[in-house]
């Protein structure tokens, strides 16, 4: 929770939906995620063979995506990543469904949506972000610092 | 802020006990969550519960099915005891029971789990109906009727053929709402979010199972997770149809309502499908769209050489399982490939009575129920190569299995099955009536 001594590059604001505040680096998938058939909550992964992300780990990242697709086990395999101890830090979701919305409850995870700024378009993989579910902020930390 | 009815207070303050004020926190969190204004009543909830997986082991082990109810289905770090579900509540697909014993790679504990998982659940008032079709076994919503399913191609048949209302749910909402006959009034459950948003118009005759499941294909991934009114030369679909087209959208894409003008309950004309709002330029699903499908659906096929043919996803119904029965009457079966059929209890009870179960079962064939190769995460012991009449299974299959896939009609999956040889091909379109 370190505060950069740097301005931010952009302040998106949103509606918080699982309250809490955290620091971290971002996630970005440009596409949305399966939950069942799509992730392996044992390690945290995205496996849908097809998607931009497959293989990676969403482990302690603030997870950045336009939404949940497929089977209604979504929330209950996002679930499953908090009891696996492999759930992302935080979520942004710029589409929000049941599926989503019942995912971010039960994964406990501060969670964000309907963001003022697509944060597709203003956030990449490896940002440094702060997300303050609390009072609706997500602050994006200039490239050149670090935690 | 969701509103609250003094019944709604009274039950998360406990009057009902800690399960249904547990029950009713979830519920709460998640309407305001949605941006719910209300919660409506609900008397029929599809869930599940009884499904096995290392998490549910876990915590039973810790603590027995309430620890798991508990944490799994109310979200509570503390575990209340289960009482009776306070709403008509059924459980979907699950895992492979006993009649997988022995003639498939799938853990023997997971069968064991979920017999003592049915046990504890339809003592507390679960109809174990084990499908993913309710609609075909016993709970048909009416008209109008605010529901709590989850499932995805029960959803889409329960909004769209039967004129029901319900969201996709999960498993702690349907949990919660079993308690508590509550759900958010949000989404589909209002008028207003249930008209067409996009016009898809078939130039191709639609006048089979196989063609409404490639058209089902196309329209998922057309319309992502919008709400698709469809037009054109479509024959008239019955229950299988459906029941493949919708699995189909909800596949490729998030379709969890669709229209049929003329057809479907809540869409009597193409303009009714729309409401007030004049209906788009139709998207064309032409001969080159179909044959996209058909290729996207072949492309994880090389060889040949079938091991494994499954029909039934969803659950087969009845018209389904005879018409398989009578490909099969004096066939036998490839002695390289297994052929699974797969429908629901209360079903194959019903082919048992028909003779069909000992037709298919001559030739080599089997009858399973209550789970499917994708949702239990197994097939024939070394099976690489499969065929299957569902685009559904078509795509899941090989990601969850790692294995290649076809996908054609019934009659050339069951051929396969016969000869153990792939030869389905897309037949040109049949000519527009």
């Amino acid at each position: 929770m370190t505060p950069t001594p740097h301005p931010p590059r952009l302040v998106i604001h949103g509606r918080g939906i699982v309250p809490g505040r955290v620091h971290g680096q971002a996630l970005v998938s440009p596409a949305t995620i399966s939950g069942w058939g799509g992730i392996d909550a044992a390690t945290g992964t995205i496996t849908e063979r097809r998607h931009p992300l497959s293989g990676v780990c969403f482990t302690g990242k603030i997870l950045v995506f336009p939404g949940a697709k497929g089977s209604s086990g979504w929330a209950g395999h996002f679930q499953a990543t908090r009891l696996h101890h492999t759930a992302p830090l935080a979520m942004v979701i710029t589409n929000l469904t049941t599926k989503a919305a019942l995912g971010a409850l039960l994964t406990r995870v501060p969670t964000l949506t309907e963001p003022t700024h697509d944060p597709l378009a203003h956030i990449t993989t490896g940002d440094w972000l702060t997300l303050d579910a609390d009072t609706g902020t997500l602050t994006i930390h200039p490239r050149h610092t670090g935690s | 802020m969701v509103a609250l009815t003094d019944e709604d207070k009274a039950m998360r303050d406990g009057r009902d006990g800690d399960a249904v004020a547990a029950a009713m926190d979830l519920l709460i969190r998640y309407a305001d969550a949605l941006g719910a204004e209300e919660f409506c009543d609900t008397r029929n909830v599809a869930g599940t519960n009884t499904q096995p997986s290392p998490a549910k082991a876990r915590l039973v082990r810790e603590g027995g099915w309430a620890r798991a109810f508990s944490v799994l289905s109310l979200d509570s770090d503390t575990t209340v005891d289960v009482p009776r579900m306070k709403v008509p509540t059924c459980q979907l697909q699950h895992g492979f029971g006993d009649d997988a014993l022995g003639i498939m790679p799938y853990p023997e504990e997971n069968i064991r789990l979920q017999a003592d998982a049915e046990s504890f659940y339809s003592a507390k008032g679960v109809n174990i109906l084990a499908t993913c079709t309710p609609y075909q076994a016993g709970n048909v919503p009416a008209y109008g009727e605010h529901i709590a399913w989850m499932e995805s191609s029960a959803v889409v048949y329960a909004n769209s053929v039967l004129g029901a209302r319900t969201n996709c749910e999960g498993g702690a909402s349907t949990g919660s709402a079993s308690l508590t006959g509550r759900i958010p009034c949000w989404g589909n459950h209002h008028t207003e979010n249930r008209y067409g948003t996009h016009h898809i118009e078939a130039t191709v005759p639609i006048d089979s199972f196989h063609e409404w499941g490639m058209l089902g294909y196309f329209t998922g991934d057309a319309v992502q997770e919008a709400r698709p009114v469809i037009t054109g030369s479509l024959h008239p679909a019955g229950l299988a149809d459906l029941k493949h087209f919708g699995a189909a959208a909800a596949t490729s894409g998030g379709v969890e309502m669709y229209h049929i003008p003329g057809r479907t309950p809540d869409a009597p004309t193409l303009q009714a499908a729309f409401g007030t709002t004049p209906p788009p330029p139709p998207l064309r699903y032409g001969p080159e769209e179909r044959r996209a499908v058909h290729e996207q659906l072949n492309s994880l096929g090389t060889s040949t050489d079938v091991d494994f043919v499954l029909l039934g996803c969803p659950h087969a119904s009845l018209d389904q399982i005879g018409r398989i029965a009578h490909l099969l009457e004096d066939r036998t079966l490839s002695p390289h490939t297994e052929l699974w059929i797969m429908t629901p209890l209360a079903l194959r009870t019903v082919a048992d009575r028909n003779g069909w179960t000992a037709t298919i079962e001559r030739a080599g064939g089997r009858l399973l129920t209550d789970s499917c190769p994708a949702m239990s995460r197994t097939a024939p012991a070394g099976t690489r190569v499969f065929a299957t009449d569902s685009a559904k299974q078509a795509h899941y299959l090989p990601a969850i299995l790692g294995i290649e896939a076809w996908y054609g009609t019934t009659e050339e999956c069951v051929d396969a099955a016969l000869t153990g040889r792939w030869t389905g091909h897309l037949t040109p379109p049949a000519d527009t009536p």
